[in-house]
Formats: C-alpha cells, sequence, structure tokens
C-alpha cells in the first residue's frame, strides 16, 4: 500500500516517487498522511516535509510555505518559492508600483538608446550641413 | 593597390563582427535549451493547481470566487511580457503590434485600459506609447524567479479586486518551436473553468483546513501567478530561440559578404599585377 507525492514548485519540479508515508507542515500543526487517506486540502507553514520512501529510506525537503493536497493516493504538495506574508507581499506590490512611477516620471535617467542615437544622427547631419555653408561662403 | 588594402581592412572588420554573431548564437543556442527545460518544468505546477480550482468550484457552487465571476467590463488590465534586451529579431516587435491592436479594439469599445509591463523593451515602448503603467518588473535575466513577479502580479490582482479593472489579459510569446514564436493575449481573470470532466464524476469533497475560502483564495492567487510565472519563463525561451535564429542568419550574411569581398579582392590584385608586368614589358621594350 503506498502513495504517489509529488512535491512541486512554480519554478521546479522538486520530487516525485512513492512513499509509504509523508509528513507536512500543515497550518493547524504537523500531518502524517498515510496510504487511504481522506481527501484534504490545507495550507503549509514554512517547514520540512519528510518523505518515508519504500526502501524504509526519509527524504526530507524544505518549503517555504505553500498548499497540501491528498487525494486516497496522491499527495501533492505544492510548495512557495519564498516565505508568503500579506505584509510582505504587499511590500513587493508597492515596489513594482514605484518602479512604474519612476518609469514615467524620470525622463533624464534611462533615456531610450535608440531616441538617442537618431537624436545624435540628427545633429551629426545638421552639424555636416553647417560646416558645408561654411566651406562656401569662405 | 589602394583599393585592395581598403577591401582587406574591411574583410577584416566583417569577419570580426561574424565572430561575435556567431558567438552570440552558440550562447543563446545553450541558453535556450536550458530555458526550454525550465518551461517544462513549471507546467506540473500550475496543471495541478488548475486541477483542485476546477475541483473546487464544481464542489462549491454556492461559493464564487471573484477570480471566477463574470463583471460588465469597463476596464481592462493588460500585462505585457517583453525582453530585456534586443538583438532577437522581431519578437518583441511582433508582440507590441498585436498589443496596439487590442489596445485599439478595446479602445473602439470604450474601455479603458491599465497596462503592467515586464521587461526592460515593453517599459521603453509603452512609456513612448503613452498609457496608464501600473506596475513594472525588469532585469528577470535568464532565469526568473517568482518572487521577482509577485508584486507585480499582486498590483494587478488587487486592482481586480477592487474592482479597477474588469478584466485582466496577458500577452507574451508563444514558443511553438525554436524558429516559429508567436505573439498571444489570453484572459486570466475571470478564470475560465476548464473542468477535468473524468474526475469530476462522482462528488467527493475535501477536508479543509482551516476553511474552504482562505484555502480557495490561496490557490487562486498562486495560480495566476504561476500562469504568469510560465509565460516570462516561456518568454525567455523565445527570445533565445528568436536570437539565435537572427545572429545564425547575420553570421550567414556576414559570411556571404565576406565571399563576395574576397572575389573583388582578388580581381584588384590581379588588375595590379597585370597592369604592373605591361608597364615593365612596355619599359623594357622602349628600351
Amino acid at each position: 500500500m503506498t502513495l504517489h507525492v509529488d512535491i512541486v514548485s512554480a519554478e521546479a519540479e522538486i520530487f516525485s516517487g512513492t512513499a509509504t508515508m509523508v509528513f507536512a507542515p500543515a497550518e493547524m500543526g504537523e500531518v502524517g498522511i498515510s496510504p487511504r487517506h481522506t481527501p484534504l486540502l490545507t495550507r503549509l507553514k514554512p517547514g520540512e516535509v519528510r518523505v518515508q520512501t519504500n526502501e524504509g529510506e526519509e527524504k526530507s525537503f524544505y518549503v517555504s510555505g505553500g498548499m497540501l493536497e491528498v487525494q486516497p493516493h496522491i499527495v501533492t504538495v505544492l510548495a512557495d518559492t519564498a516565505i508568503r506574508a500579506d505584509s510582505l507581499d504587499e511590500a513587493q506590490a508597492l515596489e513594482a508600483k514605484e518602479r512604474a512611477e519612476r518609469l514615467l516620471i524620470d525622463k533624464s535617467a534611462d533615456v531610450d538608446y535608440a531616441k538617442a542615437q537618431a537624436e545624435l544622427a540628427e545633429s551629426m547631419a545638421q552639424l555636416a550641413t553647417i560646416r558645408k555653408l561654411r566651406e562656401k561662403s569662405k | 593597390m589602394a583599393g585592395a588594402k581598403e577591401i582587406r581592412s574591411k574583410i577584416a572588420s566583417i569577419k570580426n563582427t561574424q565572430k561575435i554573431t556567431k558567438a552570440m548564437e552558440m550562447v543563446a543556442a545553450s541558453k535556450m535549451r536550458r530555458a526550454q527545460e525550465r518551461m517544462l518544468a513549471t507546467r506540473p505546477y500550475a496543471a495541478k493547481i488548475g486541477n483542485v480550482i476546477a475541483h473546487l468550484s464544481h464542489a462549491h457552487p454556492e461559493y464564487h470566487h471573484p477570480y471566477l465571476a463574470e463583471r460588465e467590463v469597463k476596464r481592462v488590465g493588460l500585462i505585457v511580457i517583453s525582453t530585456d534586451r534586443g538583438l532577437c529579431g522581431g519578437l518583441n516587435i511582433n508582440l507590441f503590434k498585436k498589443v496596439i491592436a487590442s489596445m485599439k479594439e478595446w479602445d473602439a469599445a470604450g474601455l479603458k485600459i491599465d497596462l503592467t509591463l515586464i521587461g526592460s523593451k515593453s517599459n521603453a515602448f509603452f512609456k513612448r506609447m503613452g498609457g496608464n503603467i501600473r506596475a513594472t518588473a525588469t532585469h528577470l535575466g535568464d532565469a526568473p524567479s517568482m518572487v521577482e513577479l509577485i508584486g507585480t502580479v499582486k498590483i494587478m490582482l488587487d486592482a481586480y479586486e477592487a474592482g479597477e479593472i474588469d478584466r485582466l489579459y496577458l500577452s507574451h510569446n508563444q514558443f511553438v518551436n525554436t524558429m516559429t514564436q508567436s505573439p498571444v493575449i489570453k484572459q486570466l481573470i475571470p478564470v475560465s473553468g476548464e473542468a477535468d470532466s473524468e474526475a469530476l464524476k462522482t462528488h467527493w469533497d475535501y477536508i479543509y483546513e482551516p476553511d474552504s475560502v482562505p484555502v480557495m483564495d490561496a490557490l487562486m492567487i498562486r495560480y495566476i501567478e504561476s500562469l504568469v510565472y510560465q509565460s516570462v519563463v516561456e518568454n525567455v525561451a523565445c527570445e533565445m530561440a528568436a536570437r539565435m535564429v537572427a545572429m545564425k542568419s547575420a553570421t550567414d550574411n556576414a559570411g556571404d559578404l565576406i565571399n563576395e569581398l574576397q572575389l573583388i579582392y582578388n580581381k584588384a590584385r590581379q588588375a595590379a599585377i597585370t597592369q604592373e608586368i605591361s608597364e615593365i614589358v612596355s619599359g623594357a621594350a622602349a628600351v
């Protein structure tokens, strides 16, 4: 009697294989999942997910939070790639917003390269014309 | 012989350029392979969450998450994903053209548009174009990390929840194969509920800890984030593929140019030798 365990994050697949038992740091306390567990869906706290493989080996993975989905023979850990908290997310959002504001305000620092090049070419052409005119008038 | 010398230095300079484009091509090829692997690695996560959400919305028809509800559309949000660097053919421009076309359509329908920009190229482009830019993210690198996107996506999610936008779209390049990348615009919110009908035939439900609503909320946010992240990674793969192709054709063109110039050079050299010989011969005859 075994479980199929998948530990995936948004960036990569971390573990996939069979196990006899899985331990995870659920929000309401650590849970141990054996085969034929009733379907369960819970959030995870940052902590260690331990997987007991068929060979009796114990593998452990650190997750910085996420979700745990349990079906009778399948356990899926949807791991977060970073610690999540409302205040942290808020700070990230503010940063992204500030970047946008800076983009709109900042006219000098982030001069568009193509535009600068076009302007340079134009002024060089102007200079050349002026030089020619001067030579003619001499 | 002056012409020949000029041609020779021109050939040398083109050869140098060719070396650079060749190197860029090879770098892009190896980066593309890694980007493709990364692209595939992101798929299981989004697919898993998608399944759970489909199941949840099926099991709880009474609870409607705001991300699932259709609203009357007055304002739309659009996340544009571009590359950070150039020299990748028409990749960004093709995407921007498609975005501009859609923006015109929305504009004609009387909808206001809010933009979120990911990648330096889109920042530069839409800054010049004008538009209501809400958030930006740049310099994510070849291996973008999810953390850098959380804030950017949250701005749009918050705007949606606050009723400031009624629909959220995502535009990026889709990796068809190495030679083809096609720009796409897809709808993120409201989430179109494609239910895996096979799994939903029998009715069963999860035990939720602590409760179904916060669990659903957390899942939804992660789902949208993972879709955006997936597209960002896919766009990197597109960038590398496009750069590889562009640099390959640049290298080929440089090769053609060198061959042509080499021919001209040889002719010029021969002409100079012939002239010298005839001068010597005629000089000797005059004596």
